[in-house]
């Protein structure tokens, strides 16, 4: 089996087709991609055939996420809305110990099982692991894909907090899809980049959703942590962010800049654990110098522009795991779920869904490990972990939620009581 | 007044409280997933009881929940609800732990931590349903458990992660004759130990502990067992079986008019949305034909009472079935049967054969002999001529009815086997693992919850309208896809075709992982008892998308290939008991402890007359044919070399190391620099269950792979040995050595210590040394090493350190050495001598024999020099996978692989450990099976967990074994 290149030629006529994980982040990155001359297409297809064709292409003891990203691939393939010999892929591959970085293999031997073998594959990651003449990470696109995750995370954050709260139904997702548009015509007219732009147009983001009508009503808040995937993807998690919705939360879900800075920010931390090189280690730190600088931007447009609550610094938040895991912990989401579960209960979110796919190796440790350590540090922590896999079932899921909403309730009604 | 509604997986409960707070009404009945009939039923009884009352109603359950929202009533989460009744029934519970049909629970109301409810997972093994399966697994009503566990004398390890896994070690021992009295007690100690490692999650269970749920009111000899797992003094008090409803009454807020939601529940519908599939026949004309077009494939069956010549007896002691066949000299069959097992094959065989010799006097045996698990016992017992591996006789069988047969599946009462045929010689093998996903008694187990027998349950599927959408997994997860279905209101029938259709998939996904119907083969012939099932037969058809042959005696085949067998070996007179002989024959069985070696297993000894006899429940074979292997064996001398190492004299201190994971290999590096630095190191023993078992409650995480909640045991172990640190450092890497794309270790592997260190609270209380050490950078790892020990034994110079390290790297290097040149030494000898090599491939905490449960041993004792994947993985150069070769234990499977794919020896082979759980291997076996298809090699595959069953192993090993001698036949012929 060789690999089928993306040559420079594909470039000018193929769509590439990405799989669905984070709806206003993917469009913005995607319009990005396209200023680039590349013809992206964000996969939108879910439900049962997804399911299906991933468990039949993919090895069943494989993580959820594997099966549902290649089913979904599959499944467009086979749709008939493609014309496969003008269609490419595209898929991240992180470079990790854990099974993730395998995606992009499994994903090709089930495209030669579909009889697709001939579709190149592109594999998006920041270790050069593939190269592709027909793609290539310049700086200029880089520095937009940071941008649209920056946009992505501040709309999303945003979104989260002013949403159960809205009077008009609808009005905040409207404000979203507004943004995105806004910022879309800026990348093409490449006026969104700089950073004095980027400050105008968070606080214009910032006040736009001061001024959405809302209730004053207390919610109970809810957060999602959990492997990637399963933690953003409405298809992976069985619509968890809707249904805890629907049961009258508050659902907070930490931003992916986080996890970027994470991926960047280990890379660090083993030089300093096991030795390498100094440059390395100086350059990425000013990497990370980047970030603290945006995240400080990001947050002062929102606190002085309105009343939501910005996130944490990255390595705020770092800091304040605190011993709860080692920083070396580096596979899968490593040090940054349980990270980001203490910045979740310190900012007042103590009710946590965890989501894992079922199996999920590095959340044996990362996920699970931790709860109770945390628990101890936080009593009043109200964290649920929850499998996702293709047959765990949505009642069980539920009522496993249920469950931890109705402590949720009684706590909130007890703080209520104690004010 | 108040009603509380309890609707939980397979029982419904209510209660009614007057306005005094007293319960005036109780009732609890399985639902048998007639949700809304018996709702109705229920609340007419309470509308008549007390008419025109107004209520307040609160229902609560998992079944509850669908209900509740249709029917616009209250719903109370089912934990919650017991929470709220806790205060009523039993002030000052500390901790409750309540078992129902599917979920196990437990309550943590006092203490450090605060409220804390847990409920089991997706896994919903270990729980009143469980106990169900068993009851059904051992042919006795439910309740008799009590009475029989009450008579027990000792108890077998069952696995107690999940339900699958405890059926497949209750299945052997009662194979094996175990006493039914002893495995009650047995079943209800792994109920207790599942509960526990699945919900205790290191928080201690003490204080006032209270019982609740169906189980544990029935069956006192299960909280006697919670009792002693725990060392506590439960109580289960009054309407311990209603405390869900009681919570959800005391809770229940809105008032409801009973007969206006009578009339609401009655018209509940079935919601359009559930996912479902195209029914199996489409009319009873399209059934009609499907039939007329099977019955054309048969084995003539003649009845013959006069017959006197020569017959040949086949006997297939399967697991839940036993199937026997008489033939004569043109291979008709003269007598036959198809009878259930019932926890022991021999009565039924022994019936069969006395009415065999009244039904034809005249005949005369020239050959008996018999195949599947009992195949021993049964041989034992009647005196059979010999035994064949099952997937032998199955493929002879199907030779009879296609010559061409190029593909044949067998779907059995536990068991899936299914083998391609290439040459006339079977070319791959597939069973089922630990796994019994995709077998009959799983649907079996489901048509008894429905009350009816599996003829009839599966039956109800045929002319189903729209057979429910399951998909592809374990039996234990089908158990919420089945009650997801039952709250979206699926009748039986479409539960039941539904079923069909998912054991299909399972057989075909999950086992044979096909991706394309297409690959299976031409000439396909389906067997196996579960196969006899139309509605079974017809999924499989629609979903490979072509005609297969399905012989008449589907459910018979293995018995008739035996009896194929027998006659072709042409045996002349057979030493089978006689008539008269059965008159006389009796069966005692005993237990005792094996004195053969330091394991001292416990063993079964069941008596005949006559002075034979038949023991079984030890691992080696020592006591049963008084034979020792002597065969080299890598993991046995690997074990040895890492005990054999010097623990150093006390200068210093004493630092423990729990041998598990990673120091399986790592051992004689960090054993070196402690002993080089004065310390005397502490080697946690060699794992066993019960070591274990003492770790258990501590597991945050129970799918984890076995290997790794293994070290919860070690590391309590050694909080015993009072040493001045433990140490177990985390490793995101592991040593490069050259042979894939990086050098990781698996997530589990590399940070386990930490899972350690946050969930044993002991830990706290000593220096526990689990930094993050990096030793694939020796030069890096000099520097720094210094400085993270002087953090725990400060003082100790530098330089030594840095000294110590150094000749760590060197220990290591001459132990790798040492083990790679006695391997290679191994492999050369044994092919001098013309003895065949198993490379048995894993990671090097395979060795460890409480995780590969002596599998190196069984294949010892089938004559094969047992040969370790580092053994001949130096030989390989880096080469190109097809995945990313990131681990570097994983990297010598796939070396090792290639060196067998390579050798072009065909006395080398390889059988790769995978153990349950790991996610790793999801990659790796395909990856592993590529390259050895690539060279024309057999793939070989063995899971393993806690389960301590060899017979499934055996018979993997069995046919690879025959499989192998097949070829090399065929080879010798051309």
């Amino acid at each position: 089996m060789e690999r089928v290149e993306f040559t420079q030629e594909m470039k000018k006529d193929y769509t590439i087709l990405v799989p669905d994980m984070l709806p206003v982040h993917f469009s913005l990155l995607m319009n990005a991609f396209e200023l680039h001359g590349y013809h992206m297409e964000v996969l939108k297809n879910d439900g049962a055939n997804v399911v299906n064709a991933g468990l039949q292409y993919v090895h069943n003891d494989t993580c959820y996420p594997a099966l549902l990203v290649i089913g979904q691939f599959i499944d467009a393939l086979q749709s008939g809305r493609y014309d496969l010999h003008r269609v490419a892929l595209m898929i991240t591959q992180t470079g990790g110990g854990c099974r993730a970085s395998n995606y992009i293999h499994l994903l090709r031997k089930a495209l030669d099982k579909a009889g697709f073998g001939y579709i190149p594959v592109i594999s998006l990651n920041p270790a050069g692991l593939e190269k592709n003449s027909g793609f290539s990470f310049t700086p200029s696109m880089l520095i937009e894909a940071l941008y649209s995750v920056l946009y992505g995370d501040v709309l999303m954050l945003l979104k989260n907090q002013a949403e159960p709260y809205e009077i008009e139904a609808g009005s905040t997702m409207r404000l979203v899809n507004r943004w995105v548009d806004a910022l879309t015509a800026q990348f093409k007219k490449n006026v969104a980049l700089p950073v004095i732009r980027f400050k105008r147009n968070l606080c214009a983001i910032a006040r736009d959703f001061e001024a959405l009508p809302r209730r004053q009503e207390e919610k109970i808040k809810v957060g999602i942590v959990g492997e990637i995937y399963v933690k953003y993807s409405a298809m992976g998690n069985n619509h968890l962010e809707q249904f805890l919705l629907d049961q009258g939360c508050e659902v907070n879900v930490p931003g992916l800049m986080g996890f970027l800075a994470y991926c960047v920010e280990v890379r660090i931390d083993d030089i300093d654990l096991y030795g390498g090189s100094r440059k390395s280690r100086w350059l990425l730190n000013r990497a990370m110098d980047v970030v603290t600088h945006f995240e400080k931007v990001i947050a002062r447009c929102i606190r002085e522009n309105s009343r939501y609550q910005p996130a944490e610094l990255f390595r705020t938040s770092k800091a304040h795991l605190n011993g709860l895991l080692g920083y070396g912990c580096k596979m899968g989401e490593g040090w940054l779920l349980p990270s980001e579960m203490v910045e979740l209960i310190e900012s007042g979110v103590n009710n946590i869904v965890c989501v894992q796919p079922f199996g999920c190796l590095p959340n044996h440790i990362v996920g699970k490990g931790p709860i109770h350590a945390l628990r101890e540090r936080y009593p009043l922590a109200n964290i649920v972990p929850i499998d996702y896999d293709p047959s765990a079932t949505r009642v069980n899921q539920e009522n496993r939620l249920k469950l931890m909403l109705s402590v949720a309730k009684e706590n909130l009604a007890e703080q209520r009581q104690a004010q | 007044m108040r009603i509380g509604l309890d609707i939980g997986s397979t029982t419904i409960k209510a209660v009614v409280f007057d306005d005094q707070n007293d319960i005036v009404f109780r009732h609890y009945e399985r639902h048998c997933a007639r949700i809304n009939e018996l709702a109705c039923s229920l609340l007419s009884q309470i509308d008549e009881q007390f008419p025109d009352t107004p209520f307040r109603l609160a229902i609560s359950g998992s079944a509850g929940m669908g209900l509740a929202e249709d029917v616009g009533v209250e719903f109370l989460q089912e934990v919650y609800a017991t929470r709220l009744a806790l205060k009523k029934l039993a002030p000052g519970t500390d901790v409750a732990i309540e078992l129902g049909g599917e979920d196990a629970k437990i309550l943590f109301l006092t203490g450090a931590g605060g409220l804390e409810v847990r409920m089991n997972g997706s896994c919903a093994g270990g729980t009143g349903a469980f106990i169900d399966q068993m009851a059904t697994l051992m042919d006795v009503p439910v309740e008799d458990l009590e009475t029989l566990s009450r008579a027990h004398e000792r108890t077998y390890a069952i696995a107690s992660r999940c339900g699958v896994f405890a059926k497949s070690d209750i299945q052997p021992l009662l194979n094996q004759g175990a006493r039914k009295e002893d495995i009650a007690r047995s079943i209800f100690e792994a109920v207790a130990g599942q509960t526990i490692t699945g919900l205790a999650q290191g928080r201690r269970i003490a204080g006032n502990v209270v019982y609740l749920g169906g189980p544990l009111t029935f069956f006192s000899q299960l909280r006697d067992s919670f009792d002693k797992a725990l060392s506590i003094r439960g109580v289960c008090p009054d309407d311990s079986l209603f405390s869900v409803a009681i919570g959800a009454a005391e809770h229940a807020q809105e008032e409801v008019r009973l007969p206006a939601l009578i009339e609401k529940i009655r018209h509940r519908s079935v919601r359009p949305e559930r996912a479902s599939c195209p029914p199996l026949f489409a009319s009873p004309a399209e059934y009609d034909a499907f039939c007329a077009r099977h019955a054309a494939n048969s084995i003539s069956t003649v009845s013959d009472p006069d017959y006197s010549g020569n017959v040949y007896i086949g006997i297939d002691a399967g697991s839940t079935t036993i199937k026997a066949v008489v033939v004569d000299e043109d291979l008709r069959i003269l007598k036959s049967a198809y009878l259930p097992n019932k926890g022991n094959p021999i009565p039924a065989v022994c019936d069969f054969l006395i009415s065999f010799y009244r039904e034809y006097p005249k005949a005369t045996v020239a050959g008996a002999a018999s195949t599947g698990y009992g195949e021993a016992l049964v041989k034992e017992a009647f005196r059979l001529d010999g035994g064949v591996v099952e997937t032998i006789a199955h493929y002879l069988a199907a030779k009879q009815l296609q010559p061409d047969v190029d593909f044949i599946i067998d779907i059995g009462g536990q068991d899936i086997k299914c083998f391609r045929i290439r040459d006339g010689a079977i070319d791959d093998i597939f069973l089922n693992e630990a796994c019994s996903s995709g077998c009959g008694s799983f649907i079996q187990t489901f048509a008894s919850t429905w009350g009816l027998p599996v003829s009839e349950f599966a039956k109800k599927g045929l002319l189903a309208e729209h057979p429910v959408e399951l998909g592809s997994r374990c039996t234990v997860f089908m158990n919420s896809s089945v009650k997801q279905a039952q709250k979206d209101g699926a009748s039986l029938e479409d539960i039941s075709a539904g079923l069909s259709i998912s054991i299909v998939k399972n057989a075909l996904y999950k086992v044979i992982r096909t991706a394309n119907a297409r690959e299976l083969g031409k000439h396909i012939v389906v067997q196996g008892g579960t196969f006899l099932n139309d509605a079974v037969l017809r999924a499989f058809e629609r979903e490979i998308g072509h005609d297969v042959v399905r012989p008449n005696i589907a459910g018979l085949m293995g018995a008739y290939g035996v009896a194929v067998w027998i006659r072709a070996s042409g045996w002349g007179r057979s030493n089978i008991l006689s008539a008269d002989e059965l008159q006389r024959f009796s069966q005692t069985s005993e237990s005792t402890r094996c004195k053969g070696c330091e394991n001292h297993c416990q063993l079964n000894i069941i008596k005949f007359d006559g002075g034979r006899r038949f023991i079984s429940g030890n691992r080696c074979e020592r006591m049963i044919r008084g034979r020792k292997t002597d065969l080299p064996n890598m993991y046995a001398e690997k074990r040895k070399m890492l005990r054999e190492l010097p623990a150093g004299a006390n200068r210093r201190g004493r630092i423990g190391i729990p041998m598990g994971l990673g120091f399986y290999e790592l051992y004689p590096f960090w054993n070196e620099l402690f002993t080089r630095l004065g310390f005397e190191v502490v080697q946690s023993p060699e794992s066993s269950h019960a070591l274990y078992a003492s770790g258990q409650m501590t597991i945050p995480s129970d799918t984890a792979c076995y290997p790794a909640k293994m070290l919860h045991g070690h590391i309590e172990w050694l909080l015993k040995q009072n040493v001045d640190a433990i140490f177990y450092p985390c490793m995101s890497y592991n040593v490069d050595e050259h042979k894939g794309d990086n050098h990781y270790n698996c997530p589990v592997v590399a940070y386990y210590p930490e899972v350690l260190r946050l969930n044993i609270p002991q830990l706290k209380n000593v220096k526990f040394i689990c930094d993050y050490i990096g030793i694939h950078r020796p030069a890096d790892f000099e520097k720094k090493f210094p400085k993270i020990l002087d953090k725990y034994f400060p003082g100790i110079p530098a330089r030594e350190v840095r000294e110590a390290v150094r000749a760590a790297y060197a220990a290591y290097e001459k132990h790798m050495n040492a083990v790679h040149e006695r391997g290679q030494a191994m492999l050369r000898q044994a092919r001098a001598e013309g003895r065949p090599v198993i490379i048995l491939s894993g990671r090097p905490y395979h060795i460890d024999p409480e995780i590969n449960h002596g599998i190196d041993r069984l294949i010892g004792e089938l004559g094969a020099v047992v040969v370790t994947e580092d053994a001949v993985s130096p030989l390989v150069e880096k080469f190109p996978t097809q995945v990313l070769n990131q681990w570097t234990y994983h990297s010598r499977l796939y070396a090792a692989a290639k060196y067998v794919a390579e050798c072009g020896d065909p006395g080398v082979n390889l059988v790769q450990l995978v153990s349950f759980g790991c996610g790793v291997d999801a990659i790796t076996t395909d990856e592993t099976r590529r390259i050895l298809h690539e060279g024309g090699r057999l793939y070989t595959q063995i899971k393993i967990d806690e389960i301590t069953n060899l017979g499934t192993v055996r018979i993997r090993l069995r046919s690879l074994f025959a499989a192998l001698e097949q070829e090399e036949r065929a080879h010798g012929k051309s």
